[in-house]
């Protein structure tokens, strides 16, 4: 990096635009020309990254207002749950961050990842698979079946993309329930597979068994959450690294302006459908791993509010920028699951006065915050989208393209001023 | 084969698709003057239902009401009032959530109009609860026309018949929605508001040059396309005389299925649509696949959709830049 880009960037006003994003060790502008350097180094800074946050997580036990919540194992088995949030936010950012794709059937590819884990490892398809290759095979079959729903719908306009996304969505959760013969219906597969240590046995080391036979167990979610971190990390490695590369600019290209993207030569419809495919094989990723995780896969957990949840927290952490998407997935998960049960708790405990307007009671010790979860989501999306688009973590490029229908008004004014 | 299945479930499919495309047409005439799938209209319908539910619960009405004047009365005040507050949702709607996005790209607007979706549903598991209702239905379910078509032989195969029942209200529903969608072709073919609104739909600023108020003309077509989805909600509270919070949701899908089926942005195509779906739910539950309707809807979607994207009645609409 050249000493003058260096000043440039590293400068303290730069940080205070940027927000806390830029406390990610990146010491590059996103918009400048990117090579494998800048990617090796993105994958390093990812790697350290997790590892510290993975590595202090645990400890938020140990904080005042944390530390009454819960004990240390819910945290963690809270956390490794997070982590499956984690991993479809950032494969739907792929499709709806950087390609500009709305895809309101993500969790369909969720259940498919999470099916073929169901098939490779339990009692019902009398299959033992251990559970590293189907990580690879959830994916797989995930990312297949990307390619046959995108290949015929990608050629549509973006808006009929999300309507048959929602229908697909719709569709495979029903086919999961109705086909009782090969999915168990609406019962669902139980007893999957558990993980298992690589190289170790109840022996101990053994390295002529590379998946190994020591099974994670269910007391201890510690083994799970440190797989999800690794598994969130090597993703988001490859996504980084997709994303500085020919086929990330190809992306973000198509996004801004589809039709001058096809002028450059760029295919736009297998641009978009590697977008597609990548986006779902994260989601089919996550879908082994919970499947895994839960030890059972039903149809009902798959609907469409999986689909809108990641989508809220896709938007909520900055559409494009794959760190603040994360973030945003982790922080909604944790209110989700934890901090609106808490606000119940707290409320309960406060003995508020119930409020009395007109015929409006409000009473916050009766309210269950839990039963408002989806109107915050609702909330939340048409606000960010009225008064910041670009997400609570923007990536500076699509922040730049969010906002420019104003610059260009702006710079229409100076024109006619002049 | 029984011909007095086919008329009762032809009867059925009607009814439905009354419904369908009264729906359909809303999703229709907002994506056709600002090319927005308005995800939040299926809920809109479903918030219809509960306005009907409010308002008869504060009016006081129990059940079927036998008296022919007083009927009258109280559905032209029931349709009346549901489509006036749907109307004025569906232009607050507009105003707060889709105009100030009405230059942004376009993946904003279908966020927040997600949004929208799940506050409405939100807003009345809040204000009732996630629990089915009962909806006194105001026309007698008793009140039927009954008759037994005559059985008789086709080329060797005997075709027998079972009774057909037409109650009052599959009529009602049928005639009724019929009666808004002329009235709707009407009103955009021969008034001067309708004609500001296809004006509109074609070139939005040329119409803006012509001197055609593009705001105003925009929040008239939220009102009549939200109205009409309350005129549904109504039908809906009528004949089942039951909703819940999520009915949007699938009624909206479906619908919106419709309107590209029959080519999105066309009227006569929505309403065709909606019948057409409707039928091809019916039949395909009267032939025992009632729990793959769904499913066969949404092939349907994806088929029309990437073989005919334009629908049996559309016109080529080319990509907007």
């Amino acid at each position: 990096m050249n000493p003058l880009r260096a000043l440039l960037f590293w400068r303290p006003g730069s940080y205070l635009r940027q927000g806390v994003a830029t406390l990610r060790l990146r010491s590059r502008p996103v918009t400048a020309p990117t090579g494998r350097f800048f990617g090796a180094h993105q994958s390093l800074s990812v790697i350290v990254g997790m590892a510290i946050v993975t590595a202090l997580l645990p400890f938020i036990v140990l904080l005042p207002p944390f530390s009454g919540f819960n004990n240390q194992t819910s945290f963690v088995d809270g956390f490794s749950q997070a982590g499956v949030w984690v991993l479809l936010a950032v494969g739907l950012n792929v499709v709806v961050g950087l390609a500009g794709l709305l895809d309101l059937g993500y969790a369909a590819f969720f259940a498919i990842g999470a099916y073929t884990y169901a098939y490779g490892s339990s009692p019902f398809s009398h299959n033992a698979i251990p559970f590293w290759p189907m990580l690879l095979v959830g994916a797989a079959v995930a990312a297949i079946f990307g390619l046959l729903l995108g290949a015929p719908t990608l050629r549509l306009r973006g808006d009929y993309l999300a309507i048959v996304t929602l229908g697909f969505g719709e569709i495979v959760p029903v086919v999961f329930n109705n086909s009782d013969t090969y999915t168990n219906g609406t019962n669902g597969i139980t007893a999957l597979g558990q993980p298992t240590v690589p190289f170790y046995t109840a022996q101990g080391f053994d390295l002529t068994s590379p998946f190994g036979s020591l099974s994670f167990g269910f007391g201890n979610p510690v083994p799970y959450y440190i797989t999800v971190a690794a598994i969130i990390a090597i993703t988001m490695c490859l996504l980084y690294r997709l994303q500085d590369s020919r086929i990330g600019r190809a992306w973000m290209a198509v996004r801004e302006d589809e039709l001058a993207a096809a002028s450059m030569g760029i295919n736009t419809v297998t641009t978009k459908l590697l977008a597609f495919a990548i986006g779902a094989s994260t989601s089919g990723l996550a879908g082994v791993y919970l499947s895994s995780k839960l030890a059972i896969v039903s149809p009902s957990q798959f609907g469409f509010t999986v689909s809108f949840t990641v989508l809220a927290m896709v938007v909520l952490g900055g559409m494009g920028n794959i760190w603040g998407v994360a973030a945003g997935a982790f922080v909604i998960y944790e209110i989700q699951s934890q901090g609106l049960k808490q606000l119940n708790v707290f409320f309960q405990g406060v003995n508020l006065p119930a409020l009395h307007l007109g015929f409006v009671n409000i009473d916050l010790a009766t309210i269950n915050f839990l039963d408002y979860q989806y109107l915050l989501y609702g909330l939340a999306l048409v606000g960010m989208m009225l008064l910041r688009p670009e997400g609570l973590f923007p990536s500076r490029r699509r922040r730049a393209e969010l906002h420019d229908v104003d610059d260009a008004g702006a710079a229409n004014q100076e024109i006619v001023q002049a | 084969m029984d011909v007095g299945i086919v008329i009762q479930q032809t009867l059925n499919a009607l009814t439905i698709g009354a419904m369908y495309a009264l729906i359909a047409l809303g999703y229709t005439m907002v994506y056709g003057i600002i090319e927005l799938i308005n995800f939040a209209h299926g809920d809109v319908f479903m918030v219809g239902s509960f306005v009907t539910l409010w308002l008869l619960t504060t009016i006081g009405v129990q059940g079927a009401v036998n008296d022919p004047v007083q009927l009258v009365i109280l559905l032209i005040v029931m349709f009346a009032f549901v489509m006036i507050v749907m109307g004025l949702v569906g232009v607050l709607i507009e105003r707060v959530a889709y105009r100030p996005l009405r230059n942004a790209p376009r993946l904003a607007p279908l966020i927040t109009a997600i949004g929208v979706s799940f506050i409405l549903q939100n807003l009345i598991q809040a204000t009732y609860s996630t629990a089915n209702f009962n909806i006194p239905q105001v026309i007698n379910t008793d009140a039927r026309v009954s008759f037994t078509p005559p059985s008789f032989n086709l080329a060797g195969v005997a075709v027998t018949s079972s009774k057909v029942d037409a109650t009052a209200i599959h009529i009602f529903i049928i005639v009724l929605a019929l009666a808004l969608i002329v009235g709707l072709q009407l009103f955009v073919r021969r008034t001067r508001l309708g004609r500001a609104m296809r004006s509109t739909a074609i070139d939005r600023e040329a119409a803006q040059l012509m001197g055609v108020d593009i705001n105003t003309t925009i929040a008239l077509t939220f009102f009549i396309g939200s109205a009409l989805a309350g005129a549904a909600g109504v039908a809906w509270s009528l004949n089942y005389g039951l909703t819940k919070f999520d009915i949007g949701f699938q009624a909206g899908l479906k619908s919106f299925t419709a309107a590209v089926l029959g080519g999105i942005g066309n009227t006569t195509g929505a309403a065709l649509g909606g019948f057409l779906i409707a039928f091809i739910e019916v039949f395909s539950s009267q032939l025992g696949y009632s729990r793959w309707s769904e499913a066969i809807v949404f092939s349907i979607l994806v088929l029309v959709l990437v073989f005919r994207p334009t629908g049996i009645l559309g016109q080529q609409l080319a990509e907007r830049a």
